[in-house]
């Protein structure tokens, strides 16, 4: 019986190749779809704003958010399988990106810190996997107080929750929703999202990184 | 119950997510530099196997819990906000490697800081509430 527990356990613990997104996805989207709801998480961002009272300020958060709380527990289950996924089933925390992501990391640190065995999945300390070089450990508290971490931190945050509303719809909501049912704005949208991250990647993070500040 | 059972199909894309290195930074600069398979692998198999089942739904031959056929809302034509906020929200996708999804996963991953993160993204949104009618669309 342990025995078995530790085999499945070995074999979740593994990095999941690729085609485990359809698996993934596909069986999200189509519970989803079978409880007669749409999959697409930014719109908890409206409903979170409208919970607080942003009703007062503007129209488009004065609608029957109450009705969204099937969709905050989506959100709240995801932060539950982050938790098991990373504590119990995080196998070597490692992102295992590949050699040429490697040298891209290290040519924008300019040091060679990182090799293929040890880039860690999350650019940030915790509790089960210990270290991450100083240069990429963005997402924690102490690098919340240095103008680097404040504008990866805030900005992203920023820029995602602001971008998501304006186009209608983020990663699950346009890329895998709207595209899956042929929408012609869902692409153009997808292409603006790579258009953004593209130019984001290669001509600004680059220098937003060395900050040292 | 009735709301239980969306935290287990949240659970299993948070997990799945997580296992997927979706979650991962440094998956996402692979990804824009164009250099391995994985992401764009994650989401076309995510995105085949989603025509297959909207299909499904769609035509009816799947139909919801309440028995009824899925009501899909097609997407507005308003051009300028898909560019427009599709490139804003892209930009932020990238310069965090965080998409809104992935931002409740990596807090319970254990990374708190991204309490601070979620409020930002709540601010955006907000000011994307305030300013709406100043925006193209």
């Amino acid at each position: 019986m342990y025995e078995n527990f530790d085999q499945i356990h070995a074999l979740i613990s593994q990095p999941w190749p690729w085609w485990m997104g359809g698996i993934t996805i596909g069986t999200t989207l189509f519970l989803l779809l079978y409880f007669g709801k749409d999959f697409g998480l930014s719109a908890n961002l409206r409903t979170m704003c409208a919970a607080d009272g942003a009703g007062e300020y503007s129209d488009f958060f004065s609608f029957d958010w109450g009705k969204q709380g099937w969709n905050l527990m989506v959100a709240l289950g995801a932060m539950f399988g982050g938790y098991i996924a990373a504590n119990y089933f995080g196998g070597d925390g490692m992102a295992h990106v590949s050699q040429a992501t490697v040298e891209t990391l290290n040519q924008i640190s300019q040091s060679d810190i990182l090799t293929v065995e040890t880039v860690p999945i999350i650019p940030g300390r915790d509790i089960i996997h210990g270290y991450v070089p100083d240069f990429w450990n963005l997402y924690s508290w102490s690098s919340l107080f240095t103008l680097r971490g404040l504008i990866v931190i805030l900005g992203g945050g920023f820029l995602i929750g602001f971008g998501a509303r304006y186009a209608g719809g983020c990663t699950s909501g346009h890329a895998i929703s709207g595209l899956a049912d042929l929408q012609i704005p869902s692409l153009v949208a997808v292409i603006g999202f790579f258009t953004g991250g593209l130019i984001m990647t290669w001509l600004i993070l680059p220098y937003i990184l060395q900050i040292a500040i | 119950m009735k709301l239980f059972k969306y935290m287990i199909v949240g659970f299993m894309f948070g997990f799945g997510m997580w296992k997927l290195e979706a979650i991962s930074t440094f998956r996402i600069i692979e990804m824009f530099h164009f250099q391995s398979f994985h992401m764009y692998g994650i989401i076309m198999t995510g995105v085949g196997a989603g025509l297959v089942i909207t299909r499904l739904f769609k035509t009816g031959k799947v139909k919801t819990i309440q028995g009824i056929t899925h009501r899909f809302n097609d997407k507005s034509h308003e051009w300028w906000r898909y560019i427009l906020g599709g490139i804003i929200f892209g930009m932020g996708w990238a310069l965090t490697g965080v998409c809104s999804g992935m931002m409740f996963v990596l807090m319970g991953s254990g990374h708190t800081v991204f309490i601070v993160f979620i409020a930002a993204a709540m601010l955006g949104t907000f000011s994307y509430g305030y300013f709406r009618k100043y925006l193209p669309h």
